[in-house]
Parts: C-alpha cells; sequence; structure tokens
C-alpha cells in the first residue's frame, strides 16, 4: 500500500498519466495515432531535445540556466558541417569528437564567465546566445552546409538501426539519458551538482568546490549540445547558420520543467526529464494530425512552462503544508 | 557627571573627494564611451557629425529605447521581466488585426494597450502573486506570447491603415516624434525614479526586500505595477513600431530582449537589483544607436553585430559589477 502510494506520488507518474490521457484522446479522435508508425514519428522528433534537456537538466539541478544551447548546437555542427565541405576526404566519424569537443569549448567559455566574475548564468548566457549565433554567420559566411556534403553514413543514421528497426540516434539519445542517469545518480560529481543547487551557501562548506563543478556542469551541457549539433546535420542533413537550433533552448527548458526539474535547484530526475520529453514528442507528432497548424507549437511550448511552472508551485506547497502539519 | 571620559570615537575616513565619486559612477562611463564612440564613428563617417542623421538613426530603437527606461525600473526593483519584445510583437499584431477585421482605429489602439497590460498581468500573477522566479516566468511568458502572434498572424504580414503609418517621419521641432515620445518618458520617469517617495521605495526594495517590508513599504504593490506599466508601455511601444514599419509580423523585433537588457546594463543598472538611473539607460540608448549605426556604415554583416552585442552585455554587466563591488564600503 505504501510503495503504490509512493508510487502514485512521484512527478513521473503524473506525466505518464498525462501522456496516456493525450494519446488515447487523440486516438479517439484519429485512431491511426495509436499505431507502431505513429509511435516512430512521435521517436524521431525527440532524440534532439532529449540530448539538450539531459544538458539543461544538470544545469538548472545546479541552480543555474543554459540559454545558449540552441546557439552551441548550431555552431557546432556548423563547425562540423564546413570540415566534412573543406576535407570532403575525413572520415566521417571524425565528426562526432570534433562536435562534441566544439560544444565543450563554448559551453567552459559559459561556464568560466560564470565563475570567474560571478554572474548569473542567465544574463550571460543570454550574452552568449547571441555571441555564438554571430560567431556561426561569421565562420561559414552566413552561408548554409547543403545536403550533399554531409556524409551519406552520418545521414544514414537517422533512418538505419542496429537493432529492433530502431534508428542510431534514437538509441543514441537514450543512451546519453541513462549514463546522464548514471552520473547523476551514482557518481560523486552527480551529488555533488544536486548539493550545490539545493543550499549554494552549504556547499562549500562541505569542502564542493563550487567552481569546478559549476565548470564541469556548463561544460559537460555544452558537449551534449555539441552532440546534438551533429545529430541535427544526421537528422535534417543540412545546417544552415540562422535556422539551426534556433529556439532549441525554449523547447528544451519546456520539457525540462515539465519533467519536474525545479528552477529552484537540486530537484530533478532522468526519469522525470525523459518522459517530460515524450509527452512533448506527443503533442507535437499529433498537431498536424488533428489538423493544428504548426504556428501554434510555440503557443503551446509557452503555456505548457507556464502551466508545469504553477503545478510545480502547488506541489512545493503542499509538501511545506504537509511538512509543517507533522511538526506541529 | 559631565565630565565622563568620551566614547572613543571611531576614526572616520577621509571623505572621497566630489570627482572621485563622479568618476565611479557607472554612468559616466557609459557617458564617456558615447563621447569616444561618437569621436571614433565621426572618423569612420563625417554622417556621425550630422545630429539629424543620428536622430534619424535613433528612430529604429526609438520603440526598444522606451520599453529599456521601463524596464530599468523593474531591474532596479530586483525582478526581470525577459518578455517585453514578445509583449510588443503580441500586442501590435492584435492591434493590426483587430482594426484589420473593420474595428476603427482608435478602438484598435485600445485593445492593443489592454492586451500589453493583460500581459504585464500575467507577468506580475506569475513573479508576484504566485511568487515564481521572474526570470524563468518570463521565458515561459517570451515564448507563449510569441507563440500568440504567430496564431494570429502565421506567416503573413498584416498591413496597418495608410493614414497610421508614418510615426517616425511626424517631426517636432525638426525632431523625430519617436524621439521626443522616449526623452519625454526618460524625463517622467528620471522624476519618478529619483524625487518621489515610490521612487526611493524602489531602490529600497531592490537592495533589501525584506528590509523594506519592516519598513512597511507595500513591495508586492509596487512591483505588480511596475510590471503592468512595463507590460502598458511594451504594447504602447510594438504599436509605434507597427506604424514604423506599415505592417506588422510576428517576428517584430525578434531577439529584442537581448538589447533592452543589455541598454539598462549598459546604463549601469545592477542585475542583482538596488542599483541604476533612468540616465544610464538614457545614455545607454544613445551610445548603442552611435554603435549599431556605425557597424552599419562600416559594413559590417548584420551577423557580426550580434557578436559585438553579446560581447558588449558580458563586458558590461562584468564592468557595472566591478565598479559595485569597489564602490561598496
Amino acid at each position: 500500500m505504501t510503495l503504490v502510494r509512493s508510487i502514485l506520488l512521484r512527478r513521473e507518474a503524473g506525466i505518464v498519466v498525462m501522456i496516456f490521457a493525450f494519446c488515447l484522446a487523440v486516438g479517439l479522435y484519429k485512431p491511426h495515432f495509436l499505431t507502431v508508425q505513429s509511435l516512430r514519428i512521435i521517436l524521431l522528433l525527440v532524440p534532439l531535445i532529449m540530448i539538450g534537456a539531459m544538458a539543461q537538466m544538470l544545469v538548472l539541478v545546479a541552480r543555474h540556466v543554459d540559454l545558449s544551447i540552441g546557439s552551441i548546437l548550431g555552431f557546432s555542427a556548423m563547425v562540423v558541417g564546413l570540415m566534412y565541405r573543406e576535407f570532403p576526404d575525413i572520415y566521417w566519424l571524425v565528426g562526432f569528437p570534433v562536435a562534441i569537443l566544439t560544444g565543450a569549448f563554448l559551453g567552459l567559455g559559459n561556464g568560466l564567465l560564470v565563475t570567474i566574475f560571478r554572474l548569473p548564468s542567465i544574463i550571460v548566457t543570454l550574452g552568449t546566445l547571441s555571441l555564438y549565433r554571430g560567431l556561426t554567420f561569421i565562420i561559414s559566411d552566413a552561408r548554409q552546409i547543403n545536403r550533399s556534403v554531409i556524409p551519406t553514413e552520418l545521414k544514414a543514421m537517422s533512418r538505419t538501426s542496429p537493432i529492433f528497426d530502431i534508428p542510431w540516434i534514437i538509441l543514441i539519445a537514450f543512451g546519453v539519458a541513462l549514463m546522464t542517469y548514471v552520473v547523476a545518480r551514482h557518481t560523486q560529481l552527480g551529488r555533488q551538482i544536486y548539493a550545490l543547487g539545493s543550499n549554494p551557501e552549504a556547499a562549500p562548506l562541505r569542502g564542493i568546490d563550487v567552481a569546478k563543478v559549476t565548470l564541469v556542469v556548463f561544460t559537460l551541457a555544452g558537449a551534449l549540445s555539441g552532440l546534438a549539433g551533429i545529430l541535427y546535420a544526421s537528422r535534417w542533413g543540412f545546417v544552415n547558420p540562422s535556422n539551426t537550433g534556433a529556439g532549441f533552448e525554449f523547447q528544451v527548458i519546456a520539457a525540462v520543467v515539465i519533467g519536474g526539474v525545479s528552477i529552484n535547484g537540486g530537484v530533478g530526475t532522468v526519469s522525470g526529464t525523459v518522459l517530460g520529453v515524450l509527452l512533448l514528442g506527443c503533442v507535437s507528432a499529433a498537431l498536424p494530425l488533428l489538423g493544428i497548424p504548426g504556428s501554434t507549437q510555440n503557443a503551446i511550448y509557452g503555456a505548457v512552462i507556464l502551466i508545469a511552472l504553477l503545478i510545480d508551485r502547488s506541489v512545493r506547497q503542499r509538501g511545506v503544508t504537509s511538512l509543517s502539519r507533522a511538526a506541529s | 557627571m559631565m565630565n565622563s571620559t568620551p566614547a572613543p570615537t571611531r576614526e572616520l575616513a577621509p571623505a572621497r573627494p566630489t570627482w572621485h565619486i563622479v568618476l565611479v559612477r557607472p554612468e559616466t562611463m557609459t557617458f564617456l564611451l558615447l563621447l569616444f564612440g561618437l569621436v571614433g564613428a565621426s572618423f569612420l563617417s563625417p554622417f556621425f557629425l550630422d545630429a539629424g542623421y543620428i536622430l534619424r538613426s535613433f528612430t529604429l530603437t526609438a520603440e526598444m529605447s522606451i520599453v529599456a527606461l521601463v524596464l530599468t525600473m523593474v531591474v532596479i526593483s530586483g525582478e526581470i521581466d525577459l518578455s517585453p519584445a514578445a509583449n510588443m510583437a503580441l500586442s501590435a499584431c492584435i492591434f493590426a488585426w483587430v482594426q484589420d477585421a473593420g474595428v476603427p482605429l482608435p478602438i484598435a489602439v485600445i485593445v492593443g494597450l489592454l492586451a500589453g497590460l493583460a500581459m504585464g498581468a500575467l507577468n506580475a500573477f506569475m513573479s508576484i502573486r504566485m511568487q515564481l522566479p521572474s526570470i524563468i516566468v518570463t521565458i515561459g511568458t517570451l515564448i507563449f506570447f510569441r507563440g500568440l502572434a504567430q496564431v494570429i498572424a502565421g506567416d503573413r504580414s498584416i498591413r496597418v491603415p495608410d493614414s497610421f503609418i508614418g510615426i517616425n517621419n511626424v517631426m517636432i521641432a525638426g525632431i523625430p516624434l519617436p524621439v521626443v515620445i522616449f526623452v519625454l518618458v526618460a524625463i517622467l520617469l528620471g522624476l519618478v525614479l529619483g524625487t518621489t517617495a515610490v521612487g526611493r521605495q524602489i531602490y529600497q526594495i531592490g537592495t533589501n526586500q525584506q528590509a523594506a517590508l519592516h519598513a512597511g513599504i507595500n513591495a508586492k504593490k509596487i512591483k505588480v505595477g511596475l510590471f503592468l506599466v512595463l507590460g502598458l508601455v511594451s504594447a504602447a511601444a510594438g504599436i509605434m513600431a507597427a506604424s514604423r514599419l506599415g505592417s506588422v509580423r510576428y517576428d517584430l523585433v525578434l531577439g529584442g530582449e537581448l538589447q533592452m537588457v543589455l541598454m539598462a546594463m549598459l546604463g549601469g543598472t545592477y542585475i542583482f537589483g538596488g542599483r541604476g538611473t533612468i540616465l544610464g539607460t538614457f545614455l545607454a540608448a544613445w551610445l548603442l544607436v552611435i554603435v549599431s549605426t556605425g557597424m552599419t556604415v562600416a559594413n559590417l554583416l548584420p551577423a557580426i553585430q550580434l557578436t559585438v552585442l553579446g560581447i558588449l552585455l558580458i563586458v558590461a554587466i562584468i564592468a557595472t559589477n566591478f565598479i559595485y563591488a569597489r564602490t561598496q564600503r
């Protein structure tokens, strides 16, 4: 009984119920939505957001926020695209370390600004959001990387599959989620990130090197955004200096906030974030089926963030009142 | 008795000379940068010695500058709002959409302004009533407002009637009307912030909200008021932009939140609240016009301008934090 109760009280249970209710509602109206094929469509929509959400989750848990991940995605994708264009003979897998390192480097830049100058991360990353986007234009001379330049093997990762007909990029995304889970729950670094976010004043007293943890978190977020960058090139087969990754940070924040990651730091689970990403994926896949134009997507994302914030607050409030009742 | 030994007096630090106090004010830095930028730009192109040219350039960002003035007060009170640019777009879209549907122009303007007020009220409800951090709330409303604008306008641009076009061509004593409005709003807000009780209370709330509450200041009421004013002014700015451009699209001033925050930061407003002046933001708005038209005259790509704005934001906030850390004692 208590086990069932504790499962039902978890944030994840609420999201699962929302996903099922949403899919059933859409399925009643359009039975086509409840097929394996549409599951495939949903899963193909989410890998980039999934990876970005893992990055943003770590940052939010450490009580920071990173608005620049969309620009990091775009910059890394552009670096890789330029590499493929200038060195057509290069082995295609080299793109992965290049993209990840590029992203990590930009993420480290954010981290250094935040730690050295003690600046609020939201303003720093608002600045680097446009700084990195501008650099993307500069290195690319404002021209797009075309389909023919991206190696066929890389593009094939979004269609071919090693196992169960599940494309590579979906497997990579879930692999990243699994690794984030291990880091968050079973490593010293993970515990330090949670401790730092729960109470930044107490963290150094417990012997946590705040600057180091902050740097690592931003660098990891950058590296994951870089990985998302090369997967963007795989999924869409082009890199555009203005479109690639634009608005990505907002989709990611929406997913993470739905997933129950607290904006006040210290709270958030990988499972919740994954479910939040899946819920967003279901919504995105259902819109065209229901005949709702794609232009409504951003409004829905925005509304979802606001509602998730309100739910989050009421849950927290109930926790506080039940605690004080228990104390008296 | 009278001859008890006097209490040991603490050694007073010598008063800092006036020039020292003036020099370390961030507005002074902004002003020097402005002069420096003007001189540098006039070497670049003699256009910059022509006041008319600068005034005409200023009309391009006058709407955002007006909003930045109010945003400065919000930041001083310890909150932030990233949604005004999206608010401008949505208010302008609602205004254009309503009058396109046949509603008389004055009523359409009022509808647009009310929409902006409602958006400010949503921000106030979420951040003040629900006590959620305004920084994340306004990211949510930023996406939401911009998304609603996209729903209303789609991919098309909505035209506004010819009689309404051209606010930037209306001249008052040779000065474009948007610039006149900007100056008047700056004077008004400067007086409110600098000379009234409400102004002092805004500084107190931003410096230490707890202490302000104990001093009997109704912090919630003042902050709600600031969000409402910001929503209303953003809507007015959006409608002004519609008049200048002649048509409205959902991506009106896309990314404008960066420039608004940048103006406040460049003017020396402290991001954690409690410090900053309208004068600083006023000067910073001119500085940004010089910088961006300078870059346009120098034939720099818009992308490079984006990079420069990003760097400027980071440098400005580092410099402001540094100055305040030095003068804290």
